[in-house]
Order: C-alpha cells, then structure tokens, then sequence
C-alpha cells in the first residue's frame, strides 16, 4: 500500500471524483440525457395543452380558412401527436426551436441574447448573496438568542415579505434619483450601447474585453443595484440555512475536541464548523442561484433588464408558444447543469462521498 | 502516590439550567491527584463525564461550575480568561473521548488534524509538524503512519481512529491526559489493544491520568486509585488493589454484580439502591 507514489494517488483520487458513490460518469451522462428527455416531453405536452392556438396566433383571427389550414399543415399540427413529438425533439437536437412570432427571429437566436443578461445579473447576486449571507449566518449561529441573531432574523424577515417590485422602485427613487450613487434601468447608458461588441453577451465581460474601462465602470454601476436586490433574497435564504447548519454542527462532538486542542474559536468555527456546514449549504446555495437564472420577471421589469425572464413573459401573454416552449428547455437546462455542478462540489467538499 | 500534588479539586458543583429547572449534575466532588492514574467510576448521569468537561472548563454554556478550590499546579482554573484556557487546553491538560467517529472532523485529513494540535503550541512549520504527527502515529502503533495520515477519519476502523485521537491528543506533551470513556465505544477485543497503548504513553511520558469509565473492572486493572461516584456524588475513594475490601454498598453492589470465573453459577444480586446514597 505505502508504496504507491504520489501522481498515482493524485489520478486515482480524481478519478473517485467523476465516478459518483456507486456509479461511474457514464450513470451520471445517461441520467442527463434522460431526465432531458423527460424534460422535452413534458414541456412539449404543455404546448399542446395550453388553450392557445399557435395557427391563429401566427395568422391571426381573420383569415380565410384556406390560409388557416394551409399554415396548420405548414406547422404540421395535422401530425399525429407523437410525430410532432418526434419532429419536435429532432429540431430541439438540431437547436432549432421555432421562429418567435414576436421578433420574428428564430428563438434560439433570442435567447441566446436574453440569457446572458440574466446569467449575468443572477450570477453577481449570487456572489453577493454568498459572500454576505454565509458570514451573517454564521454570525446569528454563533451568537444564538442574543442581539446580532435578532437583527439577522428581521433584516432576513424584511427580505422575504417586502414584495422586491417596492424594494426595487424604492431602490431606484434614493440610490438613482436622489443620492445618484448607481445608474438607473437599463444594462448601460443608451448613449453606450451600440459601441459594445457582444462577444459573450455579458456586458462586464464584454466591456472589459473591449479594453473599455469607463464603459465597465457604467456597466457596474447599472448591475449593482438589481443584482443587490436579487442578493437580498439569497442572501436571506442562504442565512437562514446556514445558521441552522451551523447550530447543528457546533454541537457536535469534534467541535469539543477542537476546543480540547486548545484552538481558537475563530479557527473552530471557520475551519471546523464550516468546512462541515459547506456540505449541505452548497445544495442551497446552487438551488437559489438556480432559482435567480430562471430570470426575475419583477426585477427585470423594473429595471428593464432584457432577461430571460421578461422574454418568456412577454412571449406568453403574446401566445408566442415557441418562443415560451424553447424558454422552458432553457430553464430546465440550466437546472440540470446546475444541479450536475452542486453534485460534484459536494463531492469536492465531502471526502465521505468520493468513494 | 507521589508527594507532588498536580491537580486539587475541592467542593466541585455542576448545575444545568433547563426549561425543567435546574440540573445538579455534579453536587461536591474533592479529590487531590499526583502523578498517577486516577480512575472515575459510576453509571451514566453519576457526574463523571462532567466532572472531567469541568477540569478543562467545557462545559456546555447553559452550565455553570462553582467549586471552594480548582488548582492544576500554578493555575487557578476557577477563572481563566479564553485566552489563559487555551494555553491549559491541549498543552497541558487534555482529554480523549468516547467515539472517534464523532470526535473527529470528517471533512479533514487525519494528519491535519494532528499537525494542528501540534502547532497550536508549538511555533513550528509544516515539515517539522509533519515529521512530529508521523512519529506520533508510530507511537501508537499505527503500522502505515503515511497513509493513515492522509486519510479521513472515515476510512480507518474504529479502534484505529481511537489510537489517532490518542496520538492527537498526546502530541503537545500534556501533563494530565482525561480519558473519557475511552473504548466504551470500540470492540471488545481492540479496547484491550488500545487500553495497553494508551497505559505504555501514560507511563512513558509521565503524565498523569483520569480514566473515567462505567467499567470497574478496566478501572481497577489500569489504575492506582479509584474514586466511585454515585448521583454526582464521591461515595467512595479506594485505591484499585483494595477493591475488595470496599465499603460502601453502592461499591459492593456493584462488584456484587461482575460475574466471576470461581464462583458459583447463581442468577447475579441486582442492584438495590438506597435513597440515602444520593446524600453524600
């Protein structure tokens, strides 16, 4: 045994990292694919179910009925159902979702220059939500029942019941109108925004890969006040739970031991207690940030932010249904991915679960 | 045993606050101890554990500990600061626990772990502080020290976990090591094993030893003297040759009911307590 060397053990150990408890990369790849599947199925059949007609919603309500059926066919909803299925899923494979009867460009087009504006704002609240909410929470732990613990649980209580639309228009009326710290709605200045080169969507990104630096000072300053907003509510969250981890943890028996060794409490608590709370805070944290990537339909509104969110909305109440339909797999998507990603932090986090 | 006295204990008192109203979970514990091996007998809930947590001052927060006299040598450990507490936890006074499973960190290696008792006290790097837990590893017999100290906790049996919370807790040279039901959760043929590696350091290293336990026999063959306590209450001091000479008939009781090689194969006595046994 001791003669193993050390790259040898190092491949070994990333090899355990892919293959899950029990299962290999292959279970993990099949189970993506069918849960896809599932996916797919699920959101097509909602398409058909729904009340609205996509022919009249392409032709609209006066045309002949010579028209109506000669698009019906076009569309092939004369198809037996599981035909359309199948022509369905073949066109989703080949990244074809339709045309968007609203902007008149295929959907996938639309979405790829939707979604990173929501990839974007989700991604910083998170961070924001991360950084803030794991320290307030371990904070309320540490000092359970005495003051800091109530000021965290009214300031968390204010960010699950103040509905975000008041939060995001009081927001908008002191920081933008009146202390003018943060720019208003929008993703930057419409003096700016035909100069950026959408190279990945993201306009920090982008701005900065421009060599741009007051363009990715104006972007910064147009993101912060939405994406603090949507960290407000992940931050609540991810401090709720973290607390309740964190409780749990301290009162267990290696948590004494580390306190027999005569470490300090910082140390038990950041190193000991938390390295074992990150296990389960992960599942939380990749579950909020997937809830923020569906896009905040409130949030974008109010800061007119083109986001995922917004288009399928508005896609919606216009019965543009392949636009609605591609939004759905692209949600459904990024849950999938996320999920893949939380499993194999947890992994990453947790030695017990790498056999 | 010795003329130099390390710790002195006298008029020890435990009590809880709980939604139930107050817990006296230890009510008058004195006892003097030299360097030797002093062992703590009684059931679950007689006071033994928390007289232990109390000598290193872990007990939970809604407790609170009075006691006439609490003197570890040149400290008085009635009201130490945190800061004086971590220099007496670890480096002088330290303590062993009942279940390796629970007692320590799952989610890092056991060599960090022991490296981290070790340079708690002592200003080191991480070569030398390797070096120290790999030896340390080898003092309890470890027979793979490099690859146990690489691993997590979860992927060594129970009674080699044990012997790394021994090499843990023995790293930074304490003067008094508590032995809290040390192998009351491991098989019964590895608690030998483990009770021998944990004797040899004992003496080796000079250190002095509480050894709490429900087992009097495993008391009495590893220690010098034997304290029984009964409703956080010392019924009875006795040094372990003198067992059976004891008094007290909680003591009695207790002996009454281990079952012997040589004697006769009647039903064993039950235990029948006596209230006024609570009154120390």
């Amino acid at each position: 045994m001791s003669t193993v060397t050390p790259a040898k053990r190092g491949g070994r150990k990333r090899a355990r990292l892919l293959s899950g408890p029990g299962g290999s990369i292959l279970r993990v790849v099949s189970s993506v694919i069918i849960t896809f599947f599932g996916l797919l199925l699920v959101t097509f059949l909602i398409g058909r179910i729904l009340p609205i007609d996509p022919v009249i919603a392409a032709v609209g309500d006066h045309a002949s009925e010579a028209i109506y059926n000669r698009v019906r066919e076009e569309m092939g909803l004369n198809l037996p159902l599981w035909k359309q299925f199948f022509v369905y899923v073949n066109n989703v494979l080949h990244g074809d979702f339709g045309k968007s009867i609203l902007t008149s460009q295929p959907v996938l087009n639309d979405i790829a220059r939707v979604f990173p504006a929501t990839l974007e704002l989700a991604t910083l609240g998170t961070i924001i939500g991360v950084i803030l909410g794991v320290p307030t929470g371990v904070l309320a732990a540490v000092h359970k029942g005495k003051w800091p613990d109530h000021l965290v649980r009214i300031f968390g209580l204010v960010g699950y019941s103040v509905p975000i639309f008041w939060l995001g228009l009081m927001g908008l009326l002191v920081f933008y109108m009146k202390l003018d710290w943060v720019a208003g709605p929008g993703r930057v200045d419409a003096f700016y925004a035909d100069f950026i080169e959408p190279t990945t969507g993201l306009m920090l990104v982008d701005t900065l890969l421009d060599g741009d630096i007051d363009l990715f000072w104006n972007a910064v300053s147009h993101i912060i006040l939405p994406a603090s907003l949507l960290a407000y509510f992940s931050l609540a969250y991810i401090a709720r739970m973290t607390r309740s981890f964190m409780l749990e943890q301290l009162s267990q028996e290696y948590i004494l031991a580390a306190r027999v060794k005569g470490l300090s409490e910082f140390r038990i608590i950041w190193r000991h207690a938390l390295g074992n709370v990150m296990v389960p805070l992960v599942t939380v944290i990749a579950l909020s940030y997937a809830n923020l990537l569906e896009g905040s339909v409130l949030t974008e509104t109010i800061f007119a932010w083109p986001g995922l969110g917004l288009y399928i909305t508005n896609s919606l109440l216009n019965a543009d249904m392949n636009a609605v339909l591609g939004g759905t797999v692209v949600v459904g998507a990024v849950f999938i991915g996320v999920n893949m990603l939380s499993d194999l932090l947890y992994r990453l986090l947790d030695p017990r679960a790498r056999r | 045993m010795t003329s130099e006295t390390l710790l002195t204990v006298k008029n020890l008192a435990v009590s809880f606050t709980t939604s139930k109203g107050p817990i006296n979970a230890v009510r008058g514990v004195s006892f003097d101890l030299g360097r030797e091996r002093l062992g703590i007998v009684g059931e679950s809930g007689s006071g033994k554990s928390q007289t232990g947590r109390a000598i290193l001052g872990l007990t939970a927060s809604n407790g609170t500990i009075t006691a006439d006299e609490m003197q570890f040598r040149d400290v008085d450990l009635r009201n130490l600061s945190p800061r004086q507490w971590r220099k007496v936890r670890g480096a002088r006074i330290s303590m062993i626990m009942q279940d390796p499973k629970y007692s320590l960190n799952p989610v890092m290696t056991i060599g960090d772990q022991i490296i981290e008792a070790y340079r708690e006290h002592h200003k080191v790097g991480t070569k030398e502080a390797t070096h120290r837990a790999i030896e340390m590893l080898e003092a309890v017999k470890i027979r793979d020290p490099q690859r146990v100290f690489k691993s997590y906790p979860h992927e060594v049996s129970g009674g080699m976990g044990q012997r790394v919370m021994i090499a843990m807790m023995l790293i930074p040279d304490p003067e008094l090591l508590i032995a809290d039901e040390p192998t009351s959760a491991l098989d019964v043929t590895v608690q030998l094993q483990v009770m021998a590696i944990l004797d040899d350091l004992v003496r080796e290293r000079g250190m002095a030893l509480i050894f709490i336990s429900h087992d009097l026999h495993l008391v009495s063959s590893f220690c010098d003297r034997v304290l029984v306590m009964y409703q956080g209450h010392v019924v009875e001091e006795i040094r372990a040759s003198e067992l059976d000479l004891a008094k007290h008939p909680y003591t009695r009781g207790l002996l009454n009911c281990l079952p012997k090689m040589d004697g006769n194969h009647d039903d064993l006595p039950v235990l029948q307590r006596q209230a006024s046994w609570a009154e120390g």
